[in-house]
């Protein structure tokens, strides 16, 4: 099990209604609906990861979250869950209203471009940072909404979203104690619980 | 013309016709007293009756679903892409049914059979039949062959729609429903071509109000006519222009109304077939059964509210070129199934043929057909322990 949705899995309450954008193979939803019985979907648009939920027993629903939810109902679900894709949205901050407003609970998780090594990147190269965990250069990344947790949580203050959980990893998904010391230098991944 | 059946054919089939003489109440009022049903199947029915897989039959479709008749057959089943030995629909695992729809024209109760208070055939005074009705039917026919519950009830376009209307009509007796390039109900634009092809066969000097058979002849321009407005429908833009673009017959244009494009003729044919091998009357009372598919109209117009009492798994699929059913359509039954909290998985194939799209075999409809079929069958324990024992 991919160590990020390992510790999403704590804050997903037994039997609740639980909607996974961009759910990719439904590892997610899978271990969710086996372990803690419970209900919902996953949006995707990949076509293989399409297939592969459906031959898993995942209900997955083809749809491009950009094209908005505004097909679903408010407070449908429990939990909303977006892992590793409010970077690559056209509208970040849409789609967290839009997933706030269908879900009671949204978990969100992103990368850290404030990381020591992001900005030491940008500091001394003078380049967009590149690295084994965020490969792409500036043309071709599909992460065209880069945020820091400080970006990110000044946006929650300004949309009156309450946080009520924050863990922060290295980019495998590890808690050390000194990234506590200074989580937007030293953290790599931000996992939050938000709600309205 | 096969000169061997294929190895994942289901080979020589025979339909068989079943008789029911309980009374029928159909939901235009009037009663069927007794009735025929045609059907096929292919596979064997297991022990605990829990392998059969109804497909539901879309406009001008019947109970020939796969295999062939004859070895002189030009083609098999109308979906035999989909169902045979091996294939995504395996009827080595599966029980498949296929029955022609109660107003049909292949040999179920319908306006061409004789009506046996009068001794000739029903004609126009053939009731109105709806899906509601088609469902009551195949009930019916599930409980003469004693099946309690479907492993999965199949259908695409109008035969969608009657899967999905199972789902709330006998909640309880599928376990899961697909419903390919189908629609909640029809819009006004579908029911007006519904109502361009009804009149091209009315209006026919040859219908004689639906009384041709006595007359001994076929609303043949009619119909035709019908078809070729129907396969427009069914076609896309894109698919059309790659299949005929503006390819001419001789080479040049011959300044004349002879069909010269290579679409004309091909409507002409297709048209002309129809208008031999389906019956008028038929027609009309099919397009009548699509424009009154409303399974939402009973609750306030609201299909969540008439889905929540659904228990099945559904699959619903859409066509990106389909302008008949669009994957619009499919999404508001999407749309509802959520808001009804019920189980749903949806995918938009990307296809350029339209509407016919969900009798062709395109690839990843076939994946997405075959990775929902391993469900059912993970949902059916008694083929699980079939496997085993392989």
């Amino acid at each position: 099990m991919r160590a990020d949705l390992d510790l999403i899995k704590d804050w997903i309450k037994p039997q609740s209604r639980v909607l996974d954008l961009c759910c990719g193979e439904g590892e997610l939803m899978h271990y969710l609906q086996t372990n803690k019985q419970v209900k919902g979907y996953g949006l995707e648009i990949g076509h293989d990861n399409i297939t592969e939920c459906i031959r898993k027993g995942v209900n997955v629903i083809e749809k491009d979250i950009e094209e908005g939810l505004a097909s679903i109902q408010d407070n449908t679900f429990d939990s909303v869950i977006m892992t590793q894709a409010i970077q690559i949205m056209m509208r970040p901050d849409e789609i967290l209203d839009e997933m706030l407003r269908i879900g009671r609970e949204c978990i969100v998780t992103f990368p850290n471009f404030g990381h020591w090594r992001a900005r030491g990147y940008l500091a001394f190269r003078g380049k967009m940072p590149v690295s084994k965990f965020l490969p792409y250069t500036w043309y071709n990344t599909p992460n065209t909404h880069f945020c820091t947790f400080k970006d990110f949580e000044r946006l929650c203050v300004e949309r009156n979203i309450f946080i009520m959980d924050r863990t922060v990893v290295d980019h495998e998904h590890q808690h050390r104690w000194w990234i506590h010391l200074w989580p937007n230098m030293l953290g790599e991944i931000a996992i939050y619980r938000i709600t309205k | 013309m096969p000169d061997v059946i294929p190895e994942n054919s289901v080979g020589l089939v025979q339909p068989q016709t079943l008789h029911f003489d309980q009374p029928l109440q159909l939901s235009c009022g009037r009663t069927l007293d007794q009735y025929d049903l045609v059907v096929e199947t292919y596979g064997t029915l297991n022990e605990d009756a829990s392998n059969a897989i109804l497909i539901c039959h879309a406009l001008s479709g019947n109970h020939h679903v796969a295999g062939y008749h004859s070895m002189e057959d030009s083609k098999p089943g109308w979906w035999d892409s989909a169902i045979g030995p091996g294939k995504v629909i395996d009827t080595k695992r599966f029980f498949v049914i296929g029955v022609n729809n109660l107003g049909g024209c292949h040999g179920s109760t319908g306006p061409n059979q004789i009506n046996p208070e009068t001794g000739k055939p029903f004609g126009p005074d053939f009731p109105i039949v709806t899906v509601d009705d088609w469902v009551e039917s195949q009930a019916r026919l599930a409980d003469y062959f004693g099946i309690q519950q479907f492993a999965a009830i199949i259908g695409g376009s109008l035969g969608g729609m009657q899967a999905l209307q199972w789902s709330i009509n006998y909640p309880d007796r599928l376990r899961h429903c697909m419903v390919i390039a189908a629609a909640p109900r029809l819009s006004a634009q579908n029911i007006a071509f519904n109502e361009v092809a009804r009149q091209a066969i009315t209006q026919d000097p040859q219908f004689f109000d639906g009384h041709y058979y006595e007359q001994d002849t076929v609303p043949r321009v009619g119909l035709m006519l019908a078809r070729m407005l129907g396969h427009i429908t069914y076609l896309s833009d894109d698919g059309m222009r790659n299949k005929f673009g503006r390819e001419l017959r001789s080479g040049k244009i011959n300044f004349d109304f002879t069909p010269q494009f290579e679409v004309e003729s091909y409507l002409r044919y297709q048209g002309e077939r129809f208008s031999t091998a389906f019956d008028a009357n038929t027609y009309l009372l099919m397009t009548k059964a699509l424009d009154y598919f409303d399974p939402a109209a009973l609750y306030n117009h609201d299909l969540a509210a008439a889905l929540k009492k659904a228990k099945a798994n559904f699959m619903v699929i859409s066509f990106t070129s389909d302008w008949r059913f669009a994957p619009e359509r499919s999404r508001e039954i999407v749309d509802a199934l959520v808001a009804a909290d019920k189980s749903v998985s949806y995918a938009e194939i990307d296809a350029h043929q339209g509407h016919d799209a969900f009798l062709i075999p395109i690839p990843r409809y076939l994946d997405v057909f075959g990775a929902y079929m391993e469900r059912v069958i993970a949902d059916t324990p008694s083929l699980n322990t079939q496997t085993e024992e392989v």
